[in-house]
């Protein structure tokens, strides 16, 4: 019997038979729906502040409030070092890309069950669910950012921080993509598997939690034990904030073998990620 | 020609398991690991216990559609339509055989899917078109005639949540309609909306044949099917059982699967699992004097018994019967719960075996062939069962008003009315 998954087809045709196991990752596909993948992004945005009394100023108020009560609790009682910077844009700097994670684990592992009606019923590329899900975090992370410019200027003001404009902070967008490589690698794995396990809704919140503990988003990474430092490293988070900080407040986390660590660590999460979740993807409509 | 579609060989296979609502659990699978061998050693003992929990929805279904062909595809509930269409529209694999598809293929599985109820319905068009897979560019040539279509014109700036029903549904099918794929897939979109609007969708779906593309058509409207289709598959129980003209086809799906002889039992394995606790045993035509029969004489009442049986007490259920002609058209619709006395009486049903007898009074129907519809419900808590072609039988008109005149009389009913004649000046 033959049969494969590759066949070559003429232009125009589609041959659907059985596969057989890894199945190629068919990226042109995605290509073909890319202005689907815009549209469900702007959905997302739209649908998600309708209805709500203070709109879009959510994605500002989720990583200002959530700084507001780290500075009291560790900035202010438990006297967590923030490395000679005043703790609330210490903390505010980790929460940016952090936010922008677990919203991403939030939303985009879900994306699938919560679209579950699409997926039984219309067919195209299911990675533009996650996607989707990645790219609208990037604007509510844009808005975010707007804050911290604030801040940067009202502690410049103030004395308490000395921040300059230098090449470090060109290097910014790349620990974002990073961010969002890390993002789109754990909402593949964990979307996919949420089709099929609904244990996952429980996990999500949990491991969200401990997440954010493994990863220096309340303290500093000096604080971590020196020859813990690279085990500590291959959470990818851990180089994305190290990178937020180091490229904004100049803190003493720049680039090095940790980072590359980190990015290793997310390049083989999203691969991994992408093959399972594509290797999945003929029995969600079956197992939905 | 090379044909549009060709199938070979086509075969589905689902888990039960995989049914919906039963999802797996890690503790589930944990628990299944640990009892694989011991089932590994059971399946060594008597090989066949493997195939128990996988059911074909289809198996074996070969065919080819030509360009241009508007191709009807009818069978029971149950028979693989769906999964047929899920297929094709390439929603799910197939387990076995394959499909060659040439050209786009355009699904209205089911209109409205992607709609997102907090949107406006011109969010809504751009946002369902590029779902169904058109262009930003295509969506924005095609906006003004959509939004004809679909007659909502004054309401495109509100939120669809705002929208009745009608209007939704409208506005969902000009979407699709508008797609303009080389091959539409459609099934029972036409269900719902008015009967103007259904018009209307009939010669949409008309007009994309026109045009020279290919069409598949699913419904249980057999007037529909006849209309816009020249030729239709039958399928039965996951099998393609008939190819022809769509005269004959109509023909074989309104007789097959029946038993003779006005009556229609249930198997067991006939009866989806999630129907518990509720089980069909029968259906039974039967004259006035309580011989079961096929035929019955338009001047005598007829009685229809179903008898079912229930494995738990069941709160609110309600026996519904449809009878419908031939053609598909619904003539009545009952239920017997219908009078306030009889509903209060059975407001819950213990677990027992139960016959509910309903009477169509004599002098109500016309000559011609009926098929009757069962379905056990509990009102907007669960439908149990449904069998919309679980019995047919014809109506025999001896006797009835004006017979007397050799002469078709149309209508469905055929009522013996009171006529007065007076002279008003002599």
């Amino acid at each position: 019997m033959a049969k494969t998954a590759i066949s070559k087809p003429e232009p125009g045709t589609v041959v659907l038979r059985p596969s057989r196991g890894w199945t190629a990752l068919n990226l042109r596909d995605l290509w073909l729906y890319r202005e689907l993948v815009f549209f469900m992004t702007w959905r997302d945005l739209k649908v998600r502040y309708k209805q709500t009394l203070l709109g879009v100023s959510w994605a500002v108020l989720n990583p200002f409030l959530q700084m507001v009560v780290f500075s009291i609790f560790f900035g202010e009682l438990a006297k967590v070092s923030s490395d000679g910077l005043p703790y609330p844009i210490f903390a505010y700097t980790a929460l940016l890309p952090w936010t922008l994670f677990a919203n991403a684990l939030n939303n985009a592992s879900r994306s699938l069950v919560s679209h579950q009606n699409m997926v039984t019923k219309i067919y195209f590329p299911r990675l533009l669910l996650p996607l989707a899900s990645v790219m609208a975090g990037v604007v509510d992370f844009l808005l975010a950012f707007l804050v911290l410019i604030g801040m940067m200027i009202y502690y410049n003001a103030t004395g308490a921080t000395h921040l300059t404009l230098n090449w470090a902070m060109l290097t910014l967008p790349l620990f974002l993509l990073l961010a969002l490589v890390t993002a789109l690698g754990v909402a593949l794995w964990l979307s996919a598997l949420y089709v099929k396990y609904r244990d996952v809704n429980y996990i999500i919140p949990f491991l969200a939690e401990v997440w954010k503990f493994v990863s220096p988003v309340v303290y500093s990474t000096s604080m971590v034990p020196a020859k813990w430092q690279f085990v500590y490293a291959l959470n990818p988070m851990a180089g994305v904030v190290n990178g937020f900080r180091w490229a904004l407040l100049g803190t003493q986390t720049a680039p090095d073998l940790r980072l590359a660590i980190s990015a290793a660590m997310a390049v083989i999460v999203l691969v991994s990620g992408l093959f399972y979740f594509r290797s999945m993807e003929k029995t969600f409509a079956d197992t939905i | 020609m090379k044909p549009v579609i060709r199938v070979e060989n086509l075969g589905k296979r689902y888990r039960i398991g995989m049914a919906p609502l039963k999802y797996e659990t890690l503790s589930g699978k944990i628990t299944d690991a640990l009892s694989a061998p011991l089932r590994a050693l059971r399946r060594v003992q008597s090989p066949k216990a493997d195939g128990a929990d996988t059911i074909w929805a289809l198996r074996g279904v070969s065919f080819d559609v030509k360009q241009g062909q508007v191709l009807g595809i009818i069978g029971r509930n149950g028979a693989g339509k769906s999964t047929l269409l899920k297929v094709l529209s390439h929603i799910t694999e197939p387990t076995e055989g394959s499909v060659t598809i040439r050209g786009r293929v355009g699904s209205l599985l089911e209109v409205g899917t992607g709609f997102h109820p907090e949107l406006t319905g011109r969010e809504n068009i751009f946002l369902n078109g590029a779902i169904l897979g058109m262009k930003r560019a295509e969506i924005e040539r095609k906006f003004d005639e959509i939004v004809d279509f679909s007659e909502v014109e004054q309401f495109i700036d509100t939120p669809v949540k705002r929208y009745s029903s009608g209007m939704y549904l409208r506005l969902a099918f000009a979407v699709a309609a508008h797609l303009e794929p080389e091959i539409l897939v459609v099934d029972e979109v036409l269900a719902v909306g008015d009967a103007e609007f259904q018009k209307k969708c009939l010669g949409k779906i008309g007009d994309v044949a026109q045009q020279g593309r290919t069409v598949l058509f699913v419904s249980h409207n057999m007037s529909a099917v006849l209309r816009l289709t020249q030729e239709s598959i039958v399928l039965e129980k996951g099998r393609l059982t008939l190819r022809a003209p769509s005269p004959e086809a109509v023909d074989r799906y309104l007789s097959a699967g029946h038993s003779q002889a006005g009556e229609r039992f249930w198997e067991a394995d006939e009866v989806p699992a999630d129907a518990a606790p509720f089980r069909p045993l029968s259906l039974r035509l039967c004259d006035g004097r309580g011989r079961t029969v096929d035929s019955v004489r338009s001047t005598e009442p007829v009685i229809i018994e179903m008898e079912y049986a229930l494995s738990a007490p069941v709160t609110g259920l309600r026996i519904g019967l449809y009878l419908n002609t031939a053609r598909g058209e619904a003539v009545f619709t009952t239920f017997d719960t219908d009078e306030p006395h009889m509903f209060e009486k059975h407001t819950s049903r213990a677990a027992g075996q139960y016959v509910s007898r309903c009477t169509i009074p004599a002098d109500t129907l016309n000559a011609g062939r009926y098929g009757l519809g069962v379905n056990a419900s509990s009102y907007h808590i669960k439908r149990y069962f449904q069998d919309d072609q679980a019995l047919d039988f014809s109506v025999d008109a001896a006797g009835a008003p004006g017979m007397h005149w050799v002469e078709t009389r149309p209508g469905v009913v055929r009522p013996r009315l009171e006529w007065s004649i007076e002279a008003k000046r002599k």
